[in-house]
């Protein structure tokens, strides 16, 4: 009987185990609630219109089982999207888009108390270059014509951008170093704003991202002059690099989703493999291109280890040109 | 006439049954989530935008509009019915609907805030169909000197005129523009007015929390103060009979406000930074400046909740403007639409007019017939929502109290927004037992940091000469009417002088 007694206690074991909910394995984690999708930046920017494509994508594959539902914190220089990220309550659900005020930010205002390394690597979803726009109607069509121009006008001419020691005030600040120029500078709270006021010719000339300038220049408003990229962009041939003309210099836009800190990795491993789709995507591969974006995929140690690199760089780049 | 022609291809893609359906359910959900406090049309749209996946992008759109407008149209019911704003668009439409809900004439305000709606986005499609492209110069001719002025005048709408007591008004404003800076300085992106060191109010103070802090958890007070709990409970009767004599009060006392609304509605809601908040708050303020009856807003003006809500709907037709013809967005929900647009492989911008005639047409064509089955759904809804007021107060109370607690939680999931909502709330009481005006600080939280930046960036671009506001043919008009209004009450107080 005893024998009897053991086998079916074995046997409901057994049964327990099989029939029990597995224990939940890393891949099985999913968000429960929709998910805060922190942009680092207003309405209409470059970052902007890539987290609400990167949305769009998620959705039309239905990769996430709850909405990404963007929240634009663009003030304090992406210092809001930081904090709220730093003192998210439910950092399972909140992940951010960010660009290089990720690494300027922090630097600049080291009483925010952040530190980007405590956050979760998501994502390099591909680096964003910049470009120098002038309006049509200035009719200037090279760089030459552009710097005889800002030189005539003794400080008078006006150029717009993100704010103050964000990306865009960086490259105008190197600009106006490398040739010795005089540029009134403008803050926008993004780079929309910043397309649209030129299309209006509020400001003379501003460094968006080709993306930003793209509804304009194709409707043949803005005219692109330098390049701030490596090589040539495939979508802008006949525009020189800064490259080109002997600066040893190239600055693009980091395009990645980061979580908040203190995510778990069950998480992390969730959204590292829906972004990855998102990347692999024919959609996001194709906006890749046509908004001239570079690809620069890595793994999330590669993403901290390169989070170290664009501090360094950036803590001399803003040394050097004392902002 | 091509225009019509293209507009009535327009119109007959909006009507396909497909569309007509998608209508239907995104105008009804859009109600309700309007009508729903923290709940606002970018939620919606933001968790209904998968569902746009599995029909063409034209009925896409067509559909994420219509929750758009219904959400509109949505957010004036709990503004009317409990006091708390559905949607920081409907705040202006508490300011009266509210009061007269409390003179049991809560079918009327619900009423009028229809018919205005409806009125207010029809006007601005007549002229979105007309003069877009025309329009979107109009936009980008606003930079920040403009645009300051028009804040400017803003703010004189609410000091000059009012029957209120003036320095109290200014102090009101004052008081929300400190509110407004509390956060991040836009231009040097520094940490400014971080009281205690909390770090909450480096998020800076969210106008939801203090428009439900004020409308929603002072108002609950201030009734309970005035009224021991013992509240009248008329029982609205809605028949068709009663319906239509609301309707013609509702046109009789109200035509001012709607008229007003729509006009300034549309051309605020093409502005860059602006959209449908600002719009509302502005068209209440022209609205009161120009009534002959300016004692009554605040009071239970039928004009106080027209102007606000023809202009939320005219401004919502207007934010998609920019949007269409420069891609850029005008709103945070426009926004989320542009981020649809981008996925469904359309570039808006300059171009979307002339490339893709068959969806800018079937678009707007929607925005006719979304808004009228909006009125249609929504006069339907409102013997549901007058029933709502049949509750005792007793339970309307607690009722208001956690909706109001849940509504502010809901939009940043932050305690400390809920500490900040009790804090307005009991403040709010104490002004007005002190008698002052609480709606200059609403509108000053608004504007506030639309003002703020474009001031800055107007000195900047002057080199720190004022006179910027007064060189420029678009600003120096706006600019003068702005301190005429606000300098004429003082030329009053002198001229009553004089006689005796």
């Amino acid at each position: 009987m005893s024998f009897t007694k053991r086998a079916v206690l074995k046997l409901s074991c057994a049964a327990l185990v099989a029939f029990s909910p597995l224990p939940a394995l890393a891949q099985d984690w999913e968000p429960r609630r929709p998910i805060d999708f922190v942009i680092m930046a207003g309405p209409g920017g470059g970052a902007d219109q890539i987290a609400r494509f990167i949305q769009s994508v998620a959705e039309r594959y239905d990769l996430t089982s709850r909405p990404l539902v963007p929240n634009n914190q663009g003030g304090g220089s992406g210092a809001e999207a930081l904090l709220h990220l730093n003192n998210a309550n439910d950092p399972d659900h909140t992940i951010l888009v960010t660009l290089n005020s990720f690494f300027t930010t922090p630097l600049r205002q080291a009483n925010l108390g952040i530190d980007i390394q405590t956050f979760t690597p998501v994502a390099m979803m591909g680096v964003d270059p910049f470009v120098l726009w002038v309006h049509r109607d200035s009719g200037i069509t090279n760089f030459d014509q552009w710097l005889e121009t800002v030189r005539g006008m003794n400080g008078d001419y006006v150029m717009g951008g993100t704010g103050s020691g964000q990306e865009d005030s960086i490259v105008i600040a190197f600009l106006s170093n490398a040739y010795d120029l005089d540029i009134t500078y403008i803050p926008y709270d993004g780079g929309g704003a910043v397309a649209r006021d030129l299309a209006g010719q509020q400001i003379m000339a501003t460094v968006n991202n080709p993306a930003e300038a793209k509804g304009f220049y194709e409707a043949g408003d803005v005219v692109p002059l330098l390049a701030f990229s490596d090589e040539r962009l495939p979508a802008f041939p006949d525009i020189p690099t800064i490259r080109e003309l002997g600066h040893d210099f190239s600055y693009a836009n980091q395009r990645a989703v980061v979580g908040a800190p203190g995510m778990s990795d069950e998480a992390a491993a969730y959204y590292q493999a829906v972004f990855t789709q998102v990347y692999e995507s024919p959609e996001w591969q194709g906006y890749l291109e046509s908004e001239s974006l570079s690809p620069l995929w890595m793994s999330p140690e590669e993403q901290r280890a390169y989070w170290d690199t664009q501090v360094a760089n950036h803590r001399d780049l803003l040394a050097s040109l004392g902002q | 006439m091509e225009t019509l022609g293209l507009l009535g291809d327009g119109m007959l893609i909006a009507l396909q049954p497909i569309n007509l359906l998608l209508i239907v359910i995104g105008v009804t959900v859009g109600l309700f989530i309007g009508a729903m406090p923290g709940l606002g049309s970018v939620n919606g749209v933001a968790i209904l935008l998968p569902i746009t996946f599995l029909v063409p992008p034209t009925g896409a759109i067509i559909f994420l509009a219509a929750i758009y407008y219904g959400a509109m149209y949505g957010g004036a019911i709990s503004s009317i019915t409990l006091g708390i704003p559905g949607a920081s668009t409907a705040v202006a439409t508490t300011f009266d609907g509210r009061p007269l809900a409390m003179q049991g004439r809560a079918s009327l305000a619900l009423v009028t805030a229809a018919i205005a709606s409806f009125i207010g986005g029809t006007v601005a499609n007549i002229i979105f169909t007309g003069f877009a492209p025309l329009l979107a110069g109009v936009a980008l001719s606003f930079g920040p000197p403009e645009i300051f002025a028009l804040m400017l005048l803003a703010f004189a709408t609410f000091v000059g005129l009012g029957s209120d007591d003036i320095p109290k008004t200014i102090f009101s404003i004052c008081f929300g523009l400190v509110l407004g800076a509390i956060g991040f300085d836009q231009i040097s992106g520094a940490p400014r007015l971080v009281l205690f060191d909390i770090t909450g109010f480096l998020q800076g103070i969210g106008f939801l929390v203090l428009a439900i802090g004020v409308y929603g958890l002072g108002e609950m007070i201030w009734t309970i103060e005035q009224t021991r709990g013992d509240v009248e409970n008329t029982t609205p009767r809605m028949t068709a009979k009663g319906m239509a004599q609301d309707t013609a009060e509702s046109l009789r006392r109200g035509w001012r406000g709607t008229t007003i609304g729509s006009l300034i509605g549309f051309f605020v809601g093409i502005l860059p930074a602006a959209g449908a908040t600002p719009a509302s708050l502005m068209s209440y303020g022209v609205t009161k400046m120009i009534s002959r009856r300016p004692q009554d807003f605040g009071r239970g003006s039928v004009d106080g909740v027209a102007a606000p809500e023809a202009a939320n709907n005219s401004a919502s037709t207007g934010s998609m403007l920019p949007m269409l013809t420069l891609g850029i967005p005008g709103s945070p929900t426009t926004a989320i639409l542009l981020g649809g647009m981008v996925i469904w492989g359309l570039t808006p911008g300059p171009r979307l007019f002339v490339d893709q005639t068959e969806f800018v047409w079937g678009l707007i064509g929607s925005f006719y017939i979304s808004n009228v089955a909006a009125l249609i759904i929504n006069l339907a809804f409102i013997p549901v929502f007058i029933w709502m007021l049949r509750m005792p107060f007793t339970i309307l109370a607690p009722v208001i109290f956690v909706l109001s607690i849940i509504g502010g939680y809901a939009a940043t999931r932050d305690m400390f927004d809920i500490w900040m909502i009790l804090i307005f709330g009991i403040g709010a009481f104490v002004l007005r037992r002190m008698d002052y005006p609480l709606a200059p600080a609403v509108l000053a939280i608004v504007l506030g940091p639309i003002a703020e930046p474009t001031l800055r960036q107007s000195l900047l671009l002057s080199g720190g000469d004022p006179m910027i506001f007064l060189n420029r043919p678009i600003a120096a008009p706006i600019t003068i009417i702005a301190i005429s209004l606000i300098l004429l009450p003082l030329v009053k107080v002198f001229r009553k002088k004089k006689p005796a």
